[in-house]
Order: C-alpha cells, then structure tokens, then sequence
C-alpha cells in the first residue's frame, strides 16, 4: 500500500507527512505531527473530543480523512496560546473551574473559538447551542457555558 | 487496515470508479464513510472521492430547488433561500457534524439518522443519480426502497418544489438530548391546501422502519379534509399502520409505536 504526501498548515507552521491510506486527520495529528491536543474519544462524531478548525471552520478530525486537508489550515488547541500567555478562553476556563478531568476540554475550546471568532458577543443560547456537540462527563455544562460567556468580547455577552 | 483512496475532479470519474468496484465507498462529508474504517468495516477497501464543484451547487428557482449531494447542513442553514429547510438541518448533528455531513450522505444514513431524508420524502424530491449505466432522476421513495443497491451510484442533487407558504410543511424530531441526538421519531410533512382542504399531502416518518417511510393511511385521513381537529384525530389514529420499527438504545419498537401518533398530532395542531 503506498503511502500519500499531505501538506498543510498546522497552527501557522508548515507541515508535510506521509500518510496511509484511510487515515484520518486525528491519527496524522497525534501519531505523525506529534500534536496530542486534539483527544481521541468515540471515534463516531459523538463526543467532539477531536475537534479542530479547519480553514476556521469547526470539524471532527476523527472523521476527517487526512488527505482532505492538503493545502489547507489545521488549528488544533496545541496553537491557541500565545508563547507562555494564555488564550482568554483558557484563562476563563481556568478561573471559571471549567474543567476537571480535561478530557473535553481541547474540543470545548476549539468549538468555543469558532463560535467567537465570528460572533465575539453570543447569547447563552448560542453557547449551548455551540458545544452541543462536545460530550463533558465531569463538570457538568455550567462552568463551561459561563467560560465561554465569560471570555466572551470584554465580558459583554448577553445574558 | 489501510484502504486505497482515489480522489477524481470530475463527478463522472467518480462515479465510474464507484460503480466498477463492489468495495468501494464514496466519501462525502466522512461523517459515515470515516466512522465505517475508524470502527474496522473490513467491507470497504477502496474510498472514492469528487472534488467537482457541481456536487456543492444550490440553484434555488421561483418554484423548485436543486441541492448538490455534496452541499453540508450548515451552508443550508446560511442559504435564505431555504428557510423551509433549515428546521431539518439544524436538527442534525452540533455544528462540527453540520459543517461535515451532506444532503447526499443523509441519503444512506440508517437510523437513528437520516433526518433531512425524512423532510425531503415529505417534500417528495427527486434524487439524481449517476450509476454504472448513466445518469438517471429517480422519485426519492424509489431511491429509498432500492438503497441497499445504491452503493455503487453516486447522488449528484437532490431537488424539490418549494413549498406553498411557511404552514405547508412542517417538521419535527423527538430526540432524548436537546439540542443534539439520535432520533426517537422524526416526522415530517407536507400540506397543500387548495380551498380550504388540504390536497395532496405527504406525511414522512423516520426511525419507524428500516428506511424512511410514507404515513399513508394519515395522509389518506387528511386529505380532502380541512386541517381541523377532527381530520387531525384521524390522522394520529392511523399514524401507525404499516410502520415496522426496531427496538435500540433510544426507544423500543412498542414506545414507537405507541407515541407516533402524539406526536403527529402534535405536528399537524402547529404544537411546539
């Protein structure tokens, strides 16, 4: 079986990876690039514990076959911080107790970044509505929601 | 185990490579086809894939819409044109599932899935389908009966007359999880209204047999009928015939059963 050349944009860096055939974009990250921020959960599209923004835009990389984003722009939760600084949607993760076993916590936040990327003040509504699609098994939804209001354009979400 | 992929830039390429191997798959948003090899379907050894631009088309006539198979839930949802049919589709999936899954795929999605499918047999749309043979539109009732044959053909568009006014079709998914699930019912239907009788209605169910299925003896109870309470009493008590449903983790064949009716009347009272 031979193997396919793919090449894209991994957090602003320039990546390029031999890849088998069938394999999805979740495996390329974690086993071939070495980035182990997006997690493995389901492997159905259930639990959006891989989820990564490609081209901006919220996808399942578990569902992603890899060669499918050759030439495009990959951002996983491995490129949200700034050098040492936190992104402010980790900060309010953090100060918010948002999360306690962290395994949601890369899909939460890039579902979360999506959603502000284009909609810097959104109701709670959209907030549920936004990580509807991510699975947490520990703390529950709320500290989550109030995070992502929390960081939210200079706190001025709405209620 | 690794699987041959083969990526065309014109639909017919794909479609000839889809239909000269009985192992080969055709990858639309991956939300099915991704989830088969992750889970080891050893049945697929080959992956098709079209990057043709035509598959992502929407043409939005005055009178009737044609929806490339490749187009996803979320840029329904961002078509205006199709306000009609951003009901179904925001019922699928969180947002990552809408901005992967295609009109196409929910074709051949099996329960609990296949929503948009049940809105589109409600909207009785044709299916264009290019096979082995040539290209060919066939009545979506017919593609859903044969869908186990389909594999081989690959879906070009779908499309359907635009219903009457925003009361001419009505959809609704009972789902244990809100805002996101699998579905326990999904209904959908279609209500023309000529002279105060509703004519021609279409009544589609989902999760009630292997396939997305037709309530006829409810549309027969309505039709020619007001949408009154009484036509709508007649409706619900027939919603059950000759639906088969299974028993799975969300609800059991009796439970089915026994609620499809409520919730049809539900539907046809404009009930949230």
């Amino acid at each position: 079986m031979t193997k396919t050349p793919l090449q894209f944009r991994h957090n602003g860096r320039d990546v390029a990876v031999f890849v088998d055939g069938g394999v999805n974009l979740l495996v390329a990250l974690r086993e071939l690039i070495g980035d182990m921020t997006p997690k493995f959960g389901c492997g159905q599209g259930g639990c959006g514990a891989c989820s990564v923004l490609i081209d901006g835009e919220l996808h399942l990389s578990c569902l992603t076959l890899a060669e499918t984003v050759n030439g495009r722009a990959v951002e996983t939760l491995d490129g949200l911080k700034d050098g040492p600084n936190l992104h402010p949607l980790q900060r309010a993760f953090m100060e918010q107790f948002a999360a306690q076993c962290g395994y949601c916590t890369p899909g939460m936040l890039m579902a979360a970044k999506a959603l502000l990327d284009r909609n810097p003040s959104p109701t709670r509504a959209e907030v549920i509505e936004t990580i509807s699609g991510n699975i947490c098994r520990c703390t529950g939804y709320e500290p989550i929601i109030n995070a992502v209001l929390a960081a939210a354009s200079g706190g001025r979400a709405r209620a | 185990m690794p699987v041959t992929v083969r990526t065309f830039a014109s639909f017919s390429e794909a479609a000839s490579a889809l239909s000269s191997d009985r192992s080969a798959r055709y990858l639309g948003g991956g939300t099915l086809v991704m989830r088969a090899l992750n889970e080891g379907d050893v049945s697929i050894s080959t992956v098709v894939r079209a990057t043709d631009r035509a598959l992502m088309r929407i043409d939005v006539a005055s009178s009737r819409v044609t929806i490339g198979a490749g187009v996803t839930f979320a840029k329904i949802l961002a078509e205006r044109e199709l306000t009609f049919l951003h009901a179904p589709a925001r019922s699928i999936g969180g947002p990552a599932v809408r901005n992967m899954g295609t009109v196409g795929g929910n074709l051949f999605a099996p329960n609990p899935y296949g929503d948009f499918t049940v809105a589109l047999l409600a909207l009785d749309a044709t299916v264009s389908v290019q096979g082995g043979l040539g290209a060919r539109d066939m009545p979506i009732e017919e593609f859903l009966q044969s869908r186990e044959r389909q594999s081989g053909a690959l879906v070009l568009a779908v499309s359907c007359q635009r219903p009457a006014g925003a009361d001419a079709f009505r959809y609704r998914k009972i789902a244990r999880i809100k805002p996101k699930g699998g579905s326990v019912i999904t209904l959908a239907a279609h209500l023309p209204v000529s002279g105060g009788r509703v004519s021609g209605a279409r009544i589609a169910l989902g999760s009630m047999a292997a396939t997305q299925i037709r309530a006829r003896a409810a549309e027969r109870a309505l039709e020619g009928r007001p949408l009154d309470d009484s036509a709508i009493s007649a409706a619900a008590a027939a919603a059950a015939e000759g639906v088969s449903p299974a028993d799975n983790a969300l609800g059991s064949a009796w439970y089915r059963r026994e609620i499809v009716g409520v919730h049809l009347r539900r539907l046809l009272s404009g009930l949230e």
